[in-house]
């Protein structure tokens, strides 16, 4: 959308001011992310810049709040570093303990929805599934009901089958929430799939279960990795149903940031925060890398 | 599969029978047309065996959760459960005086059994919500209702508390006694219905969730509003630079789209706080004094700023990718053709550009509405929307029936919404990065 070389003097400035709106979009949409990774390093207990930060004084910045993450809830955290401080932080520190309950609910949920979300999106994306588009906005709807309800309704219910408070309960909760991103993600990929593979692969002998696994399956994998990293930040990224599900042994990484901010705000959350943007460049990285193969792989690329 | 390549064979089956009068049949001898038929109804039947393991699980782990919920906005087992004999009298009662000796024996024999099971807590807790400040008249009475030995039952009773002669608390006995009932839904729209089943508005002081109910509203409608504000120009940018640029600049919205809600919510009470650096900033500019810094979080302005920021993607990728879709060149025909930049912009590219604002705006409003964290977090007191209140009732005054009728009203309103959605945009056409 280069500027016309006949653009009046009226347009040429409304193209640049609508670059400088453009930028300050962008600029609203990122500068929130990223001005809390400078905000970690604060060697004060605050949530603003210092005027040592500003001036950039080595004394100013500190990973003090990196080591909170470590440290807070150990036992003993002043001891030597070695062995037993390694042992005890494993087991006690509450931000490493949510982080490997995140973890374990994350990729059961995952692995769950991912199994079943897969298998049912194969089934939708045939033209001869009946009730097609009643059945989709059935499965679709965990996504768009709102938090609260499922969680609240979840809570009566895993309660009255004693499922509340367990890992097991909050597993199928983040489960049944991430699905929806599953079934999206590979029933578009499936949209471009060619399925005169499929008898290519038949009538060359293979029984259904070769053609699924060495035909399909490689060839919608990246829609269902990509799936799979939607079901997993689903989960990772999930507050509501663990505030009503989870008891403090489920506790995940959300839940301890909630209470970290409604509770006792300290810049460690700002740190914990840091340490997520960079998950989420990662996961944003390799679905970018997904989305890039499966266009590649179905020569829609330009 | 088995359909498209049988396909041309019905056709010619039509043909022959048509021609020759006899059906044509498959090599076993049944006629092809129910041949077809059976292969079309297993492979119907494959295609939804696939599906049923996820249908069940969705049916078992999330509707029926969603069902109990609206099952508890209407049921309210505890007082029939606990009183039996006055709710069984209560059925009886029309409600107009106090009633006679009957009722206040099976009150008393009643508040006796409650109080020996230990659920007269449950019991007073209920009819407290029909009418405050009676729980207190329940667990005492229940203690002192031990010595009363024989009647006359109605006098000894009000003896006790004479409250009890009052008819407005028979009248909230008698509501609290239906075991279906639709108190809850009635007090989630600020009703309440009285014992001769007439509907009346609550005191003025006691309407909270009508109020709630359209700032939500509101407040979700500006939301989308601004996010289709700031998101236009971005998506029309994106969608109309070379491939090269906007894949770059796609990351500022897809980062913050995959960025953990707690993290951009944190990052905004850092940013927005008093002693936080936007403030600082304004201090620094002199925008603001240092003693009178603006008062940017924990209000309406804190919620409405934080949730643009969050759901704009929301906005942004819909938009895109209806943009895309539009070739440049008709609004350089447009040009062509005389109109001025305005007009081609108004006239030609904008009402292409419908299906993307519907979808987008849909799909924010729909989010914005149920939204519950960021108001928890930096909406205070005037920043709360109708979910915030649903969690205030599960977890602070434990009213669970009340919370699951408001969260059955808001439920309505979703489903309403997606419903829409899928009629004009069709539920294939969600995308997602």
């Amino acid at each position: 959308m280069a500027l016309p070389s006949y653009a009046g003097p009226l347009e040429r400035a409304w193209y640049y001011a609508f670059r400088v709106i453009c930028g300050l979009v962008f600029f609203f949409l990122m500068m929130p992310i990223l001005i809390i990774i400078p905000l970690s390093f604060n060697a004060e207990p605050y949530f603003s810049f210092t005027s040592g930060m500003l001036a950039f004084e080595a004394e100013a910045y500190s990973l003090r709040w990196y080591l909170d993450i470590l440290t807070n809830g150990m036992v003993a955290p002043d001891e030597p570093f070695g062995r037993a401080w390694l042992a005890d932080m494993w087991t006690n520190s509450q931000w490493v303990r949510a982080l490997r309950n995140s973890f374990f609910i994350g990729i059961c949920a995952t692995a769950l929805a991912t199994g079943l979300g897969t298998l049912a999106a194969l089934g939708l994306a045939r033209a001869e599934m009946p009730y097609r588009t009643a059945v989709m906005s059935l499965l679709i709807s965990p996504m768009i009901v709102p938090l609260v309800i499922t969680a609240a309704g979840m809570f009566f219910f895993y309660s009255a089958i004693d499922l509340a408070q367990t890992h097991l309960g909050v597993i199928l909760a983040h489960a049944a929430l991430g699905t929806p991103f599953v079934i999206i993600t590979v029933t578009a990929t499936l949209v471009g799939f060619d399925k005169t593979l499929m008898r290519a692969g038949a009538s060359l002998g293979a029984p259904p279960r070769t053609v699924f696994f060495k035909i399909v399956l490689p060839l919608i994998l990246p829609g269902v990795i990509s799936g799979a990293l939607f079901a997993f930040i689903t989960s990772f990224d999930e507050v509501v149903a663990v505030l009503f599900l989870a008891g403090p042994e489920q506790r995940t990484i959300p839940r301890q940031m909630w209470s970290g901010i409604r509770e006792q705000i300290s810049p460690t959350i700002l740190a914990v925060a840091t340490l997520l943007v960079f998950v989420s460049i990662a996961l944003l990285t390799t679905i970018e890398l997904l989305r890039r193969r499966s266009e590649r792989l179905r020569g829609t690329a330009g | 599969m088995a359909t498209t390549t049988l396909a041309p064979a019905t056709a010619a089956a039509s043909d022959a029978r048509d021609g020759r009068g006899e059906a044509l049949r498959a090599a076993d001898g049944t006629p092809l047309k129910r041949k077809l038929e059976r292969t079309t109804r297993l492979s119907r039947l494959r295609a939804f065996l696939l599906v049923v393991p996820l249908l069940a699980f969705v049916v078992v782990s999330f509707l029926v959760p969603v069902g109990t919920l609206l099952w508890r906005g209407v049921s309210s087992p505890t007082f029939a459960t606990h009183m039996p004999r006055t709710t069984a009298v209560l059925a009886e009662w029309d409600g107009r005086a106090v009633p006679g000796e009957a009722a206040f024996a099976a009150l008393a024999a009643d508040l006796v059994d409650a109080r020996e099971s230990r659920d007269i807590g449950k019991v007073a807790t209920r009819v407290n919500r029909e009418l405050s400040g009676t729980r207190s008249l329940f667990t005492r009475s229940a203690r002192r209702a031990e010595r009363i030995d024989e009647g006359p039952f109605r006098a000894a009773i009000i003896d006790i508390d004479e409250d009890w002669g009052e008819l407005e608390l028979w009248r909230a006995m008698k509501v609290a006694s239906w075991s279906v009932t639709p108190a809850f839904y009635l007090q989630a729209l600020d009703l309440q219905v009285e014992a001769d089943g007439a509907i009346a508005r609550l005191p003025e002081e006691r309407q909270l969730h009508v109020s709630l109910f359209w700032r939500t509203l509101w407040m979700s409608g500006l939301i989308t509003f601004l996010c289709l504000l700031l998101g236009f120009p971005v998506a029309y940018l994106l969608a109309n630079l070379p491939l090269k640029y906007s894949n770059l600049l796609m990351i500022f919205v897809l980062l913050p789209f995959w960025t953990s809600l707690l993290v951009r919510t944190t990052s905004w009470i850092a940013l927005l706080q008093s002693q936080g650096v936007l403030n600082d900033v304004f201090v620094a500019l002199g925008l603001a004094a240092d003693d009178r810094r603006l008062q940017l979080i924990y209000n309406q302005a804190g919620t409405i700023i934080a949730m643009t920021h969050i759901l704009l993607p929301f906005m942004i990728l819909p938009l895109y990718s209806v943009m895309k879709t539009i070739p440049p060149s008709y609004l350089r025909a447009a040009r062509s053709l005389g109109a001025d930049q305005v007009t081609a912009f108004r006239r030609v590219y904008l009402p292409q550009t419908v299906p993307g604002i519907g979808a987008g705006s849909l799909l924010v409003f729909i989010l914005a509405v149920g939204y519950y964290i960021t108001p928890a977090l930096v909406g205070g007191q005037s920043g709360q929307l109708i979910s915030n209140i649903i969690a205030f009732h599960m977890e602070s005054t434990l009213n669970w029936n009340l919370a699951a009728a408001l969260g059955g009203i808001l439920l309505v309103g979703v489903v309403l919404l997606y419903w829409t959605y899928n009629r004009l945009i069709g539920i294939d056409n969600i995308k997602l990065g």
